[in-house]
């Protein structure tokens, strides 16, 4: 690893003048993304501004049907969290069922939403929740934040505080696994909200988590697994590897959708 | 360079750490805690596993200067004049060929039997099998492993 300053600033003003003060700054949070991509020079930040010891940034609360998750909470804190359970345990499970448990005892939500990996699990979570993701500066909505693979609407600087997340009426995410690497081969959430379904899918698009209008139009006439059936998934803007070929992850994300939903109930 | 002083097995332990000093090289370079052993460079084999506040984490992946006042617990740190139920457990079952991954397998079959203890779960040999997803063996198969855990989970 290259060398590199280590800040741990108490306050969001502090976070930010040592950001605009560094030549090239990284938020840290748990690392598990960042540090490994530094190990490989993949990465080269001058300063690195650890944000978990900002107050609040791991404070997990419910007020009415919300829950607001800290940035800096981790997937343990998440998957292991009455509150999240209380307002929605599939995303409590979601959280439970990232990396291994090392790895969920470090790395944090806004981590992986900062970081939107095309085959994390959160970012599924959150856009079929129509989550909202609250910085320093402003309020943005799942459906505006993620922009792509590895891209995100942030700022340079700009640093996650928070995720707001409301009751969904039903919820479950189902995910096949890449049995190496623990991400997402496909990983289907659903949502059953006051505004219909949602349907978000991970690990699959070339441009990242996307909603499936197909998806969301059948299960919003008919919220049942069968209703995937007549739906047609197509492979096009769909990722190939050596994991597996775009038509495999289409028919994947039928069957996730079909479990997921069998999941909610 | 940051100064850091942690609680490292009972004792403490200082120094002045350059930023990117991961745990894992302050353990076996400044402290000569070579127990801990580095297997992979992509934070997926958990040889390197260690506690930190009682947490299993993966030492390569953590910065040593984000640790200040932080417990950390080593391989090393786990006998107190007799070996601790999961190492006698390991000894007694095979868990173990050349060794290379037993420290890792060690300190997370310790956290999941305290997590598993803590909820009130039973730690079934499903659920090892998924808790050792982190931590990868090139010799022994699992199944030592997984009774070792099982047969310390008993005794703990
Ligand atoms: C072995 C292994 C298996 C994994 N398996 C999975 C898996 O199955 N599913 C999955 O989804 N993920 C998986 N991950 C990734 C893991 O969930 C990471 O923790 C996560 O992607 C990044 O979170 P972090 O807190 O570690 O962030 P870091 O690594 O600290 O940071 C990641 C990026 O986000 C930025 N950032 C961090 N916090 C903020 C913030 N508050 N505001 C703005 N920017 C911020 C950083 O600057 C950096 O660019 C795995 C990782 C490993 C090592
Ligand atoms: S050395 Fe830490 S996970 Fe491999
Ligand atoms: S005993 Fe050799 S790697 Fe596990």
């Amino acid at each position: 690893m290259y060398a590199v300053n280590y800040h741990k600033p108490a306050s969001i003003e502090d976070a930010v003048a040592a950001i605009g003060g560094a030549d090239e700054a990284k938020i840290l949070a748990g690392g598990q993304t960042l540090l490994p991509t530094m190990k490989q020079h993949l990465a080269a930040p001058s300063d690195v501004i650890d944000i978990r010891g900002i107050g609040g940034m791991t404070d997990i609360a419910v007020r009415g049907d919300t829950v607001t998750i800290g940035a800096a909470a981790t997937h343990a804190a998440v998957a292991g969290s009455n509150e999240v359970g209380s307002v929605c345990p599939a995303l409590a499970a979601l959280a439970a069922g990232i990396g291994d448990p090392a790895v969920r005892h470090m790395g944090t939500i806004g981590g992986s939403i900062a970081n939107n990996d095309p085959a994390a699990d959160y970012p599924a979570g959150l856009l079929a929740l129509g989550a909202t993701i609250v910085t320093n500066n402003r309020e943005i909505a799942a459906d505006e934040f993620f922009t792509g693979m590895f891209t995100t609407a942030l700022e340079d600087g700009e640093i996650i505080t928070a995720i707001n997340v409301s009751a969904p009426g039903k919820a479950a995410y189902a995910k096949f696994r890449n049995p190496a690497s623990r991400y997402a081969m496909v990983g289907v959430f659903v949502a059953k909200t006051g505004d219909g379904a949602r349907v978000a899918v991970t690990g699959a698009g070339e441009d990242g988590v996307f909603r499936h209008d197909g998806l969301e139009q059948a299960l919003g006439t008919n919220w049942s697994p069968d209703a995937v059936d007549a739906v047609a998934v197509s492979a096009d803007g769909l990722m190939s590897d050596i994991h597996a070929s775009a038509d495999y992850r289409a028919h994947l994300i039928k069957v996730m959708a079909k479990r997921a939903v069998a999941a909610a109930g | 360079m940051t100064s850091v002083t942690m609680t490292v097995n009972g004792k403490a332990a200082s120094g002045d750490v350059p930023g990117e000093t991961l745990l894992s090289d302050f353990l076996r370079e400044h402290l000569r805690l070579t127990g801990t052993h580095v297997g992979c460079d992509t934070s997926q084999c958990g040889a390197c596993v260690v506690h930190v506040d009682g947490k299993a984490v993966k030492s390569c992946t953590v910065l040593a200067a984000s640790l200040d006042g932080a417990e950390v617990t080593t391989v090393e740190g786990l006998a107190n004049g007799e070996l601790h139920p999961m190492q006698v457990a390991f000894n007694e079952n095979h868990g173990l060929q050349c060794g290379f991954c037993t420290p890792g397998m060690i300190m997370s079959g310790i956290d999941m039997i305290n997590r598993y203890k803590a909820e009130g779960k039973e730690l079934t040999d499903d659920a090892i099998r998924h808790e050792l997803e982190g931590n990868i063996c090139r010799c022994t198969g699992y199944h030592n492993i997984v009774r070792s855990i099982k047969d310390a989970a008993a005794s703990m």
